[in-house]
């Protein structure tokens, strides 16, 4: 019975499951993309570094402060006209994404920040010391030594974006989190509700695994 | 080379101001190796650090071959940089480069085309003598060899200049010694001014052309190393120098002196001269010597003797008249 009722299911789950994979996918491409600059500013404008800036590490600091402060599903109820304003709609898992992506932003800036801190201060100093640009001195040193750093901080995001990705589903953005609710949550449908732990489960050991094995196979130390 | 003019460094605290550096004055010439010692607070480092601007003045002057550093924007700073090299206690290479990228790095900053890179720095390996380890990741490497590296990705660019923050500190006294001849043979070879932060006067002995004591943000006192060691004016110069040469008598031996305590200081080519036997054939004085050594300060001998002059009153003053007159640093303890 179980088995059968599982097979009936697979083709919504494996909807589900890419659902989950874009919305996460896009969130992560986001917070590289748009976190990681960030949190290098807040990095390099701190107090003693190169490109030190009161007035710009307080700004940045403040706003990601700000929505990092917003439990999630706040924020996704919050940022509904501003997808709306974006997409025209508020359905589906790429409505999702934007709330999703403005979460991740500030929670991998701060990972990077935390990440690039661990580099020896000397190291950025003798870069200095050897008259480097800024912007050598980003890409050249605090890149590659805190790759492992920034990996793992990868992964910890995705991590969290599969969880919030579940709040997501309860306001139509879809994945399996979605499927969860509407089958294990308003039907009592217990099968649905453990095969969806289950791959979720699997999902996270996975991203856990790559991100380990990409950040051990980038660290020299 | 380098002129330093009423260089001063403040920090500002919560609980007030914190003098790093005091109103610093220095000439350092072309080619010199000048060493700056203190114990560690003494604004040593500060003052090293404010050579590149990597500490920025509170105020005062910096100039660097002719060039008044603290006038410079922040491009043109990088670029005076470029020609003052600089090897820290810490080595503070990039962990995730080799040891060719660890140096093609300081030529990468200097602009320097990718194609011309690598013959310059395996030049540099060569010179520091590491050619084989090239393709090694700095974890792979004893901290003598790390600070090779760094004395390389240092000498990248041609500096006249090499600024060095107790660059010894970190290793062994053999590996200390190998570094040093490696910085005498680029002071020597090259022609570069080496400006040194130690707390060991080993150091200081070993390589110093002059050098400067420092305390408390000031320099307590400065001038050429031979001096310095055979005649220091001030306790804490003293200090120093007596972790290198200490003529302390037991005890015990003071208490059974019969005769005259003296200590002999013999500088330059008189350590070489036979002083003391002229001395015991020309008077009816027995010698016995109780603590000496002959040290080499850059190569040249500085001699200190305590001896016990035994014999007849008027023969033992005689005897110190003459050797007074010859040796000019005699000294009845």
């Amino acid at each position: 019975m179980y088995l059968s009722s599982i097979v009936s299911l697979l083709p919504e789950l494996n909807e589900a499951f890419f659902e989950t994979l874009l919305m996460v996918g896009i969130g992560l491409l986001v917070a590289l993309v748009v976190g990681m600059p960030l949190g290098i500013v807040l990095y390099v404008t701190d107090r003693g570094l190169f490109l030190e800036k009161q007035t710009v590490k307080v700004v940045v600091g403040m706003i990601v402060n700000l929505i990092r402060s917003i439990p999630f599903i706040i924020l996704l109820v919050f940022l509904l006209p501003f997808t709306d304003f974006i997409l025209g709609t508020t359905i589906g898992p790429l409505a999702a994404s934007v709330s999703l992506s403005v979460a991740a932003i500030p929670f991998y800036a701060r990972i990077v920040e935390a990440a690039a801190r661990e580099i020896d201060r000397g190291v950025i100093e003798a870069a200095v010391a050897v008259g480097a640009s800024p912007w050598m001195i980003i890409k050249d040193i605090i890149l590659p030594e805190a790759k492992p750093g920034f990996i793992s901080g990868l992964t910890i995001t995705a991590i969290s974006l599969i969880g919030y990705s579940a709040m997501a589903g309860t306001v139509g953005g879809g994945g399996i989190g979605d499927l969860a609710i509407r089958y294990g949550y308003y039907r009592y449908d217990d099968t649905v509700m453990f095969t969806t732990v289950i791959v979720l489960i699997v999902l996270v050991q996975l991203v856990q695994y790559i991100g380990d094995f990409i950040a051990k196979s980038v660290n020299k130390r | 080379m380098i002129t330093l003019e009423k260089v001063a460094k403040i920090y500002e605290t919560k609980s007030g101001q914190v003098v790093g550096v005091d109103n610093v004055s220095l000439t350092i010439n072309k080619g010199e190796v000048y060493g700056i010692v203190g114990y560690s607070g003494a604004g040593k480092s500060t003052l090293l650090r404010c050579i590149n601007i990597l500490e920025r003045p509170t105020s005062g002057k910096v100039i660097v071959d002719g060039v008044d550093l603290l006038k410079l924007k922040s491009k043109q700073l990088r670029v005076a940089r470029q020609s003052i090299g600089m090897i820290f206690q810490g080595f503070y290479l990039v962990s995730s480069k080799t040891v060719f990228e660890n140096v093609a790095f300081a030529l990468k900053a200097a602009g320097v085309e990718k194609t011309k890179r690598k013959e310059r720095v395996l030049e540099l390996l060569e010179l520091v003598g590491l050619s084989d380890k090239a393709d090694h990741y700095p974890t792979q490497l004893s901290g003598g060899q790390k600070q090779r590296v760094s004395i390389a990705r240092a000498l990248a660019n041609n500096p006249k200049v090499l600024l060095c923050d107790e660059a010894t500190s970190a290793l062994d006294p053999s590996t200390t010694k190998s570094i040093l001849a490696l910085l005498k043979k680029i002071n020597l070879e090259l022609g570069i001014t080496i400006v040194i932060i130690t707390h060991e006067m080993e150091v200081v002995k070993e390589i110093c052309d002059r050098c400067a004591v420092m305390q408390d943000g000031k320099v307590v006192e400065e001038g050429p190393t031979y001096d310095m060691f055979s005649n220091p004016k001030e306790p804490l110069t003293l200090d120093f120098i007596k972790t290198v040469l200490d003529f302390e008598l037991p005890q015990k031996l003071l208490d059974s002196i019969s005769g005259t305590l003296v200590r002999l200081q013999f500088r330059g080519e008189l350590a070489e001269e036979a002083v003391v036997s002229d001395m015991l054939q020309k008077f009816s004085v027995k010698g016995n010597i109780l603590h000496g050594k002959v040290e080499y300060i850059k190569e040249t001998p500085l001699g200190i003797f305590i001896m016990e002059l035994v014999g007849e009153k008027t023969e033992q003053e005689k005897a110190l008249a003459y050797l007074k007159d010859r040796v000019k640093q005699v000294e009845v303890i």
